[in-house]
């Protein structure tokens, strides 16, 4: 039975699952309900100053249903806490006592005075969390006042706010990144470089997730009309991916932990996460999707999938794929793979041609003699493209084969089909 | 009489009463078959199609109907283009999504069902396409291209006839259909069993097709009694025969006109029509011959109607049996007895009443051919309903044209009989006795009425 301990910036878990800052971590009885399912941890739902509580509009989520799957991606309007500070203090504090083993971090949010750090933080350092995670990520909202994605976009306002935070308290600090920048190494390093033991990221996305067609407004409608909200759930897990890959490969970052959040429903997003650097995980849209027992599953499907590989702890696979994940410039022109139709297994749908045949390369053969299709690859028309691959029904049926090769590794700079390459010939 | 002799009577007394169930029951036993999809379930299975490249469905489809495509409309909420899609292809859409065999046809080639037997639900998806058609108020989705001035006379109001009329009305040709019985829609409205068309159905069907307009129907108009194929000839552009069958198969036996031995279509239709299906008299125990859709509908239905004992009598096996595996079972779940491999060989009757029936035994001998076995058993039977088939009655076309070696109207690929002016489609020519392929013959022959009337 693998260890699934988990270990990040000094602060331990008995798993990597947490519950990321959102309305399931809201308040001790939401919290408590998710510790007794199994959660390692979790990020207590942002705190703001205190004095009067901010307050949420009615109708605050909105989602896209894809081909009768719902919730493939989720979009909330919803700002920081909006019960009173003291109220979550104490809730915490009684919750961190009842539950030492488990992780309790405070997400802070409040506006980029040091004053106002210095006071929030001296306040929460008594409930006895185990660290903080800085909200410089929420994009709806709070950033029209100034704080969250409009702190998180401005990388000076980082590194300054990260400082002061590690001036005030002993605990870890995580820095929560938001996704709306072009570069997310940018604000990375500034928090690294502003002292941060840990970054979480990704933060939602700015997003309309559709619009009513008779209300004429994006969803959620609020009285008719519509702000942008933040997006999450599966449909991010690759831009989420993405940003963590770039921050755990990237040199200036110096293997900063990574607390990782982005759609991650499964164990198998949360291996993967893993596998590219991630320390923890944050959930939040499954647990909303499904409730909280779905953590069972996380637990035990890591665990079972470790076993099957021999990892007996996270550290064993940790961060394994990041030497992988190379720029398009690295990648080896030499390599040459190709589909394989398993006639046997093929059950004539088509779909392999119409995708080749009107989408990529031409490289499928239809036949239909007396009604029995046959669809085949020509061999010499496929770029190994792999789409047929991706479009087909069957497990197993279209295979990518790797052409046999002898041929040395080249990138392409170093393929002499490269412009650059031929002019210097030439020259 | 004494008492004995009184009780005896009784006890010989042919058991057959009308009203055996509460009132309550007809409606509950009679109601539609199905549950129609709601919105959730029909995207749900909607998003199970694949959506196939050469749909293999479509193949399987008599008219054709581009399924992939009606589907993906369905997943989308474009329900009425989805309706649109079915109707252009097969007008009786609604009606074949109800009584297709589809687990045969389309279903049967569904590559989710090559890949998992769990093929798309074709056939409900079809229907609650059409249905939502039919409940909008703008369900009108054709029109009728300016008038030719021509008319073509069409026999028979059912499948074959109103998919002719309705496609040469389109083209802009007006329509005169002549029907023997007193409402159209034909086996749709006489002969399918009455869960499967439940809440009048046919008749919307039939009202559908007309609201388009160029149709008229003269009902109660026989051919050889108030019209003929050479007045129709001389009088009108085109005709199309779509007349069904007619004729019903005798058992060939001594006694067939002992009372309570019916044919099941004559029995299906008084059911289809009558007011109040409580005041059809019911017999205790029942037995049908043949193995069609007819004597499973007929075996059903009279079961539903509160038989205690309804036995289904087939001659050979399962696989033989014109009624498709889904509606064997379906039988079966009614608890209707079906009984295999045994011919009626004497129709027993009491005061002039049906009172057994005796069953020889069958077997196929070493050339495969059907013989008794010379052993015999016999079921006692208040009711005996024959279900061995239809025939074509062409003694109404005074032979006028030629006939098909199976006894039917011989035509060509396009439906064109041997006079040039004559189509025939449906029933009453060869090819599966399907609404749906029904639907197609009066589909292709309209279109080469048309072509014909053009030149």
């Amino acid at each position: 039975m693998a260890d699934l301990t988990c270990k990040i910036a000094g602060i331990t878990s008995p798993n990597p699952f947490w519950l990321a800052s959102a309305p399931p971590t809201d308040k001790e009885y939401n919290v408590v309900r998710a510790y007794e399912a199994g959660w390692g941890g979790v990020v207590w739902k942002t705190l703001g100053e205190e004095g009067p509580p901010v307050v949420n509009v009615s109708s605050r989520y909105g989602a896209i249903s894809y081909n009768g799957t719902k919730m493939a991606g989720l979009n909330n309007i919803e700002l920081i806490t909006d019960r009173p500070l003291e109220v979550n203090l104490e809730e915490m504090t009684r919750v961190k006592k009842n539950w030492p083993d488990r992780v309790l971090i405070a997400s802070l949010m409040v506006p980029c005075e040091e004053d106002a750090w210095k006071d929030i933080l001296k306040r929460v350092d008594e409930t006895g969390c185990d660290g903080y995670e800085l909200n410089f990520g929420c994009p709806h909202g709070m950033s029209e006042r100034g704080m969250g994605s409009a702190v998180g976009q401005v990388p000076e306002y980082i590194n300054m706010v990260t400082k002061w935070c590690k001036e005030y308290t002993k605990k870890p600090v995580f820095v929560k990144l938001t996704p709306n920048i072009t570069d997310i190494l940018i604000p990375a390093r500034a928090a690294v470089d502003g002292g941060a033991d840990a970054v979480s990221l990704i933060n939602t996305i700015n997003s309309i997730t559709s619009i009513d067609l008779d209300a004429m407004s994006p969803t959620p409608v609020v009285d008719g009309i519509g702000a942008h909200g933040g997006y999450c759930g599966p449909a991010v897990k690759p831009i989420a991916l993405c940003m963590v890959g770039e921050i755990a490969r990237d040199p200036e970052c110096k293997n900063i932990p990574i607390s990782a959040i982005g759609g991650i429903s499964n164990w198998h997003d949360a291996a993967e996460f893993i596998a590219l650097g991630a320390g923890s995980l944050q959930v939040c849209t499954a647990a909303m999707h499904h409730g909280f027992k779905i953590v069972e599953d996380m637990i035990d499907g890591l665990s079972n999938w470790m076993d099957d590989k021999g990892y007996k702890t996270l550290e064993d696979f940790r961060g394994l794929a990041v030497p992988n994940y190379k720029n398009w410039g690295d990648l080896n022109m030499n390599f040459e793979t190709k589909a394989v139709i398993d006639e046997d297994a093929c059950i004539q749908c088509g779909k392999c041609f119409a995708a080749c045949e009107d989408t990529s390369h031409q490289a499928i053969l239809a036949e239909n003699i007396n009604g029995e299709r046959k669809y085949s690859v020509i061999t010499d028309e496929c770029v190994g493209c792999n789409l047929c691959e991706l479009v087909c029904p069957v497990d197993d049926c279209i295979t990518m084969t790797p052409t046999p090769s002898d041929k040395p590794y080249m990138t392409w700079g170093e393929d002499p089909r490269n412009p650059i390459n031929q002019a210097k010939k030439v020259s | 009489m004494s008492d004995l002799a009184k009780s005896k009577a009784d006890e010989n007394r042919a058991d057959i009463e009308p009203r055996r169930l509460e009132t309550t029951e007809y409606e509950k036993n009679f109601c539609d078959v199905l549950t129609p999809l709601d919105r959730n379930t029909a995207v749900r299975e909607a998003n199970h199609c694949l959506f196939c490249y050469d749909a293999p469905c479509i193949d399987a489809c008599p008219t054709s109907i581009d399924i992939p495509s009606f589907i993906k409309k369905i997943s989308t909420d474009n329900v009425k283009g989805a309706a649109k899609t079915i109707l252009e292809q097969n007008i009786m859409g609604g009606g074949c999504a109800r009584v297709c065999p589809v687990e045969e046809l389309c279903e049967s080639a569904c590559v989710r069902k090559t890949q998992s037997n769990d093929p798309v639900k074709i056939g409900q998806l079809q229907r609650y396409a059409t249905d939502h058609l039919f409940a909008r108020d703008d369900a009108q989705l054709f029109e009728r291209k300016a008038s030719t001035g021509k008319t073509i006379a069409v026999i028979g109001a059912g499948p074959a006839g109103l998919s002719c009329a309705h496609n040469l009305s389109r083209e802009g040709h007006d329509v005169v259909i002549f029907e023997a019985r007193p409402k159209s829609g034909g086996l749709n409205e006489y002969g399918i069993a009455a869960y499967k068309m439940a809440n009048d159905f046919a008749q919307k069907e039939v009202d559908y097709i007309l609201s388009l307009g160029g149709i008229e129907i003269r009902h109660d108009h026989a051919l050889g009694q108030h019209i003929t194929l050479d007045g129709l000839r001389a009088e009108y552009d085109a005709v199309f025969l779509g007349m069904g069958m007619g004729g019903v198969n005798a058992l060939g036996l001594d006694n067939e006109g002992l009372e309570g031995v019916d044919n099941a279509v004559d029995y299906i239709a008084s059911l289809r029509q009558v007011d109040d299906k409580a005041t059809l008299p019911v017999g205790r125990r029942v037995v049908v011959i043949g193995g069609g859709n007819t004597a499973i509908d007929m075996a059903i239905q009279i079961k539903r109607l509160g038989a205690e004992d309804v036995t289904l009598v087939y001659r050979r096996g399962t696989d033989e049996m014109g009624a498709t595996d889904h509606e064997q079972e379906f039988a079966q779940t009614n608890d209707v007895r079906i009984k295999l491999w045994a011919k009626p060989s004497k129709l027993i009757g009491e005061n002039g009443h049906i009172s057994a029936i005796e069953f020889e035994y069958t077997k196929l001998d070493n050339n495969g051919r059907l013989i008794g076995t010379g052993e015999f058993y016999t079921l006692e039977a208040d009711m005996v309903f024959k279900a061995i088939g239809q025939n074509f009655d062409a003694a109404p076309l005074n032979g006028t044209l030629d006939i098909s070696a199976k006894g039917k109207i011989a035509v060509n690929d396009d439906g064109q009989t041997t006079l040039n002016n004559v189509w025939a489609g449906g029933d009453c020519t060869e090819g599966a006795d399907l609404t749906v392929v029904a639907v197609q013959d009066g589909k292709k022959a309209a279109a080469s009425i048309n072509k014909f009337l053009a030149v």
